[in-house]
């Protein structure tokens, strides 16, 4: 098996375990009250790409989860949202991979305040109600939280595991 | 490396709390308080309470689902919902201008304006 077979098959499976965490994250209720809040479980998988890999490959399995996630159990608005959110968080938490400044906490933490900054921007403009942004410091801090508990755990996958590709 | 990049860690976690704490300090000072409970469903405005009302009514949206408004001591609340995660119910009661509670799936959001406050369709 060459490079390129064994990294389509880890993409592969990336997304479908980046799916089942999706899944399992609507099972656990989230103890604050915020709109769009989540545990965003799935992001485990991109950030562990991020940096076990590229953020090609964890841009590739972020994107693909998403329309995969939105196609079989969401609708249009839910695939715009997760979408926004995917999109913003990944060009964040790659950029800041790239200078080296940030732990994987550091990173997890602004890519989950992206995530929750790129939804709460789309609202505004699909709900058309400006006064949504009010919600801004409730989601900074639960970006925070959230990003804290992801980062924590893929620091220490990273550590356990060994990925060859 | 290690410890540097721990330290940035936690210089952008505080940095990112305090900012929050900011925000919040300035939409606190700013909020008035409220007269109208407004309905908006998918960005249209679809229903109009005075806040001094009891209300219990259902909201309808896309799909036939269903939330149900309650507006009592000038406060007003969703208190059932029938969208997956419910945050919607969860969210506390609100009653200043600016304020609002937010059902994602539904598209619906609840927000309260204050006297003479009219927001351009």
């Amino acid at each position: 098996m060459n490079r390129k077979t064994r990294l389509i098959a880890l993409l592969g499976v990336s997304v479908a375990a980046a799916m089942v965490l999706s899944f399992i994250e609507t099972l656990i209720p989230v103890p604050f009250a915020v709109p769009g809040i989540k545990l965003g479980l799935a992001n485990t998988v991109s950030l562990f790409l991020l940096i076990k890999l590229d953020w090609k490959a964890a841009g590739a399995v972020s994107i693909i989860r998403v329309l995969l996630t939105a196609l079989l159990f969401g609708n249009a608005a839910s695939l715009a949202y997760s979408f926004s959110g995917a999109l913003l968080s990944i060009a964040v938490m790659s950029l800041l991979k790239k200078t080296g400044v940030f732990s994987s906490v550091g990173i997890s933490i602004s890519g989950a305040v992206a995530h929750n900054f790129g939804q709460i921007v789309l609202a505004v403009f699909l709900l058309e109600t400006e006064q949504i942004l009010w919600w801004l410091p409730a989601l900074i801090v639960s970006g925070v939280i959230t990003g804290i508990a992801i980062g924590i755990v893929v620091s220490i996958l990273a550590k356990k595991i060994v990925l060859k590709i | 490396m290690k410890n540097k990049s721990v330290r940035n860690d936690i210089i952008l976690l505080v940095s990112l709390l305090v900012i929050a704490a900011l925000l919040w300090g300035v939409i606190s000072a700013l909020k008035k308080s409220g007269e109208y409970a407004v309905v908006i469903v998918d960005g249209v405005e679809t229903a109009r309470y005075r806040l001094s009302s009891d209300v219990n009514d259902v909201i309808y949206s896309d799909g036939g689902h269903t939330n149900t408004l309650v507006i009592e001591n000038g406060r007003a609340s969703i208190v059932s919902a029938d969208c997956p995660d419910k945050l919607c119910v969860k969210q506390r009661s609100i009653s200043k201008a600016g304020e609002t509670i937010i059902c994602l799936p539904h598209k619906l959001v609840v927000k309260i304006e204050g006297k003479g406050e009219v927001d351009a369709p």
